[in-house]
């Protein structure tokens, strides 16, 4: 697209955006706040495939959209459950469905420290944006030392090779949120399976769907990280295409989740983070850490990606399936009584 | 030449039953009639996209990634239909039970 099409292609997707925003954060009914949050996250993936950026597009539809449009989902669904809970007796299973979570109209001294509060970041984020001076950034630094990275995708040499210390802590965060939701489950139900019992029935279209699509998703997931050396991909999002074809098998019924309790799982989830920690002691060793010799670079990034990618399918799927709870206990309980 | 026209014609056909689609999404009356503008429009309007598209392949890999897209958005929309229908028929049945609910009114806190 060139000339008059792409400025006004991009002028439409702006103000797109910018409405799906506004949206997301006005309307009262939590459902279509969500509803607005996904489909803003995927103009935005748009805006950034349009901006040449094809691997932060990837993440944000992947990520940004899919994955927390999900998480998301989920806690309007655990809102409407606690609701129904709060109820008087007698109003019945009818109160589930018939009352969708809506956002209460905060009050001033809530609203409006909030609202000093974002605009103030907002100022700070234009400014330190207008005051960036008009060059090319590292882009010629990275360029020039791409040849000693081990891989020919600039994004991937920044990130595994260029700034690994960024990435190694990126995966860290994530088993930090996981341990957090996973804190949130009571203490009768440690050691139970996380998430909700799920209710697919064993013939139905969701189970044969759930037997059709893993065999392309697990193709697309190693697909991606694998390309992820040369061209946009990598272990983020492979792993978070990883993550939805499992959340998809156990959703179908197909698989019990694991519990928390499981070594297995635990060993799954720590391995990618403890692999990358270990290689860059063993580049402290040998001089500077998360240091990688040319010479191996490219199966060192092959190796710690592998490793990434299984931990991070495993950390984001579970993080969507919430701590483990009993099946007779509603989601999102929380005793009031000792 | 000929093939720029086959994309035109194509891909405007599958704009018109997008447009259709979303039109029935607004109109219609209940979730069922929704879900069926929304899936028979958009699996027809991605397919006519689509065989557009494949007039600008440059290669038979790409012609056959545009297929699977094709196929693959059939049966997530396909199944997704069929569940959201399910979920909406469960509601129907729970809001009007034999002793009558008020008819689509929603029940006072």
């Amino acid at each position: 697209m060139t000339g008059y099409a792409a400025t006004g292609f991009d002028l439409v997707l702006a103000a797109l955006i910018l409405a799906t925003a506004g949206l997301a954060i006005s309307v009262r009914d939590l459902f279509a706040a969500v509803v607005f949050f996904i489909v803003y996250g995927i103009f935005v993936a748009l805006a950034w495939l349009r901006l040449g950026a094809i691997d932060v597009a990837l993440t944000e539809a992947a990520l940004g959209a899919g994955l927390t449009g999900v998480l998301l989902i989920g806690a309007v669904a655990r809102l409407a459950r606690n609701l129904v809970e709060r109820r008087p007796e007698g109003s019945g299973e009818g109160g589930l469905l018939a009352a969708p979570p809506v956002s209460r109209a905060a009050s001033p001294a809530a609203r409006i420290p909030a609202m000093l509060g974002s605009a103030g970041i907002s100022a700070v984020l234009g400014w330190a944006f207008l005051a960036q001076p008009a060059d090319e950034g590292l882009r010629g630094p990275v360029a020039a030392n791409l040849a000693s990275s081990g891989v020919t995708n600039p994004v991937t040499a920044v990130l595994l090779n260029f700034r690994g210390w960024d990435t190694l802590l990126e995966s860290v965060v994530l088993l930090a949120a996981l341990t957090g939701v996973w804190a949130l489950a009571r203490d009768e139900d440690w050691g139970l399976r996380p998430g909700l019992r799920q209710h697919a029935r064993a013939a139905g279209v969701l189970a044969t769907f759930g037997r059709l699509l893993p065999p392309f998703g697990l193709l697309l997931g190693v697909y991606l990280v694998w390309v992820g050396a040369s061209r946009p991909g990598g272990a983020f999002q492979g792993g978070t295409v990883l993550a939805a074809v499992w959340l998809l098998v156990m959703m179908a019924g197909l698989m019990a989740p694991p519990r928390v309790t499981s070594p297995r799982i635990r060993a799954v989830l720590i391995a990618g983070p403890l692999l990358f920690l270990a290689i860059g002691l063993a580049g402290a060793l040998a001089g500077t850490f998360l240091a990688l010799p040319p010479a191996v670079a490219k199966w060192v990034i092959l190796l710690i990606e592998s490793g990434l990618t299984l931990s991070i399918a495993a950390t984001l799927a579970l993080l969507v399936l919430g701590p483990p709870q009993s099946p007779a206990t509603p989601a999102g309980h929380t005793r009031d009584r000792p | 030449m000929l093939a720029d026209a086959m994309t035109v014609g194509f891909t405007a056909t599958g704009l018109l039953f997008f447009l259709a689609g979303t039109a029935g999404i607004i109109r219609f009356p209940d979730t069922l009639s929704r879900l069926h503008a929304l899936t028979k429009a958009d699996n027809v309007g991605l397919g006519l996209l689509i065989a557009g598209l494949a007039f600008q392949a440059p290669d038979w890999q790409s012609l056959g990634k545009l297929a699977l897209i094709w196929v693959m958005a059939l049966i997530a929309a396909g199944t997704t239909a069929q569940l959201v229908a399910r979920s909406a028929a469960v509601r129907q049945s729970r809001r009007t039970p034999p002793e009558a609910a008020p008819q689509g009114g929603r029940e006072a806190p």
